[in-house]
């Protein structure tokens, strides 16, 4: 296995890149991050900036404006990085999918590399899927998606967008 | 062939390869006290190392507009300048003889070193606030380096010398009424020199969200986490070395285990503090060092002076 994805998976700083959700998903991330559930146990602590993060837990949609941050957000993380889509939204965009200011959902151009369904997931589901993408990664069933070839997804998404808007 | 062996004593023992594994430990101690207070597991024993090591592996953003040369050298002037302070400090704990006249001055200025690392890392950054953070930086080193210049004049005055090494061998200046003053004030500054919880307004995370490191990603913010470590590791050393000279020195196993012993409590004191307070706004932590921490400390060179 890669040294770097070894060292990786047992130190993982977490930043929580909020989208307009409903705030359920965020209470529970906030939830899961209490002494109750502890995980520090795993070498996983909060962090408030993007410079240090390793995973970033995304929540709720991004409008056309937003998304064009979101992305900018996203190339300032140093590789190599996760990004987890926690609850419904990043992956369909669930009861935002008709509003008025529903663009796209954010897994069309954000490389997610898991999502964790629910609305919202409980704490012991995104332990459980955070769990299951360590051990995805320590026996190489699962490669950041950072690091993988098609990164020219992203820019070619942020245009896009940015036409649209 | 003096030369190669001062190399080899910066590098690994009492340099940088100790000071940053009895750093690292320290820290998880630090870690598991306080996820013991808040009643949970807390991480597993190696878990400082992961970080480092981490760290190492991700890649170094560096910030566009920003000074690159200082962003990226500023990390190592806190570095060089604590691993000089352990070495030398270490250096009279093993060989009371082998220091020189002076040399407490020189450690004073060393620990300043990583405080000033932080601060021009973080003007150089270019981000607002990163600056905003580097600045606290400032007003806070201003504030307690005065208290604890005094605090440090105690047991000098006591030894009637400034060389480590009579520190050491002389009677322990705690045992008199202006040593137990100077004790305190040097405890209140060492937490403000570390920049832990209720003096940690330069990172301050809930406000400035990583505050003055907030730039850096990679190798250079391992090398400032592994500056705190070992800063958190030398302070109480440096504090065990001023106040309980004589009963740490002399042959024997007995002195070794009464210094360690003193030092765990230092850092219980620290994590104690850092467990059970609020952090405070800058201009309270200023009017606190320049008020009561510097009256006390002045009070007890005073004392110190008259012979008590």
């Amino acid at each position: 296995m890669n040294g770097a994805i070894n060292a990786l998976t047992r130190s993982l700083n977490v930043f929580h890149l909020g989208g307009s959700a409903c705030n359920n998903c965020d209470i529970e991330i906030l939830d899961a991050l209490t002494p109750r559930y502890d995980l520090e146990r795993f070498g996983i602590t909060l962090v408030g900036s993007i410079r240090h993060a390793d995973v970033l837990l995304v929540s709720g949609i991004f409008n056309r404006k937003a998304a064009i941050r979101a992305q900018e957000l996203l190339a300032q993380v140093p590789k190599p990085y996760l990004v987890l889509g926690i609850g419904g939204c990043p992956c369909t965009g669930l009861m935002f999918r008709d509003s008025y200011n529903w663009d796209r959902p954010p897994s069309d151009y954000m490389q997610i590399d898991a999502f964790v369904p629910g609305c919202p997931p409980k704490p012991e589901a995104i332990i459980s899927a955070v769990v299951k993408v360590v051990e995805g990664l320590r026996s190489g069933a699962l490669v950041p998606r950072c690091l993988q070839e098609s990164g020219g997804m992203v820019e070619k998404a942020a245009t896009e967008v940015a036409d649209t808007a | 062939m003096k030369g190669n062996m001062v190399l080899l004593e910066f590098l690994l023992f009492p340099g940088l390869l100790f000071t940053a594994v009895a750093g690292l430990l320290t820290s998880w101690v630090d870690r598991k006290v306080t996820a013991l207070v808040q009643m949970r597991v807390g991480p597993p024993f190696l878990q400082p190392f992961h970080d480092i090591r981490k760290l190492l592996y991700k890649e170094t953003c560096v910030p566009e507009g920003g000074a690159i040369g200082l962003f990226l050298l500023a990390p190592l002037l806190g570095l060089a300048g604590v691993t000089l302070a352990s070495m030398i400090l270490w250096r009279t704990l093993l060989n009371a003889e082998a220091t020189f006249v002076g040399d407490l001055i020189v450690l004073v200025y060393l620990l300043v070193m990583p405080a000033l690392g932080v601060m021009l890392g973080s003007f150089a950054s270019r981000n607002p606030l990163a600056s905003l953070g580097g600045s606290r930086e400032v007003k806070l080193m201003i504030a307690y380096e005065l208290p604890l210049v005094l605090a440090i004049l105690v047991p000098v005055v006591h030894a009637n010398s400034i060389r480590l090494g009579d520190l050491l061998t002389g009677q322990a200046p705690v045992t008199s009424l202006s040593g137990v003053l100077a004790l305190l004030v040097c405890i209140s500054c060492m937490q403000a020199k570390l920049t832990i919880v209720p003096f940690d307004m330069p990172e301050a995370e809930t406000e400035l969200t990583g505050g003055a490191l907030i730039e850096y990603s990679g190798p250079p913010l391992a090398m400032f986490k592994l500056t705190r470590a070992m800063m958190l590791f030398t302070m109480p050393v440096l504090l065990v070395v001023l106040f309980f000279g004589g009963l740490v020195s002399g042959p024997g196993w007995w002195p070794a285990l009464i210094g360690f012993l003193l030092w765990f409590v230092l850092v219980a004191i620290t994590i104690v503090i850092r467990n059970t307070t609020p952090r405070v706004r800058i201009d309270q932590a200023v009017r606190f060092f320049w008020g009561p921490v510097s009256i006390v400390a002045a009070l007890a060179v005073t004392l110190a002076w008259l012979g008590f």
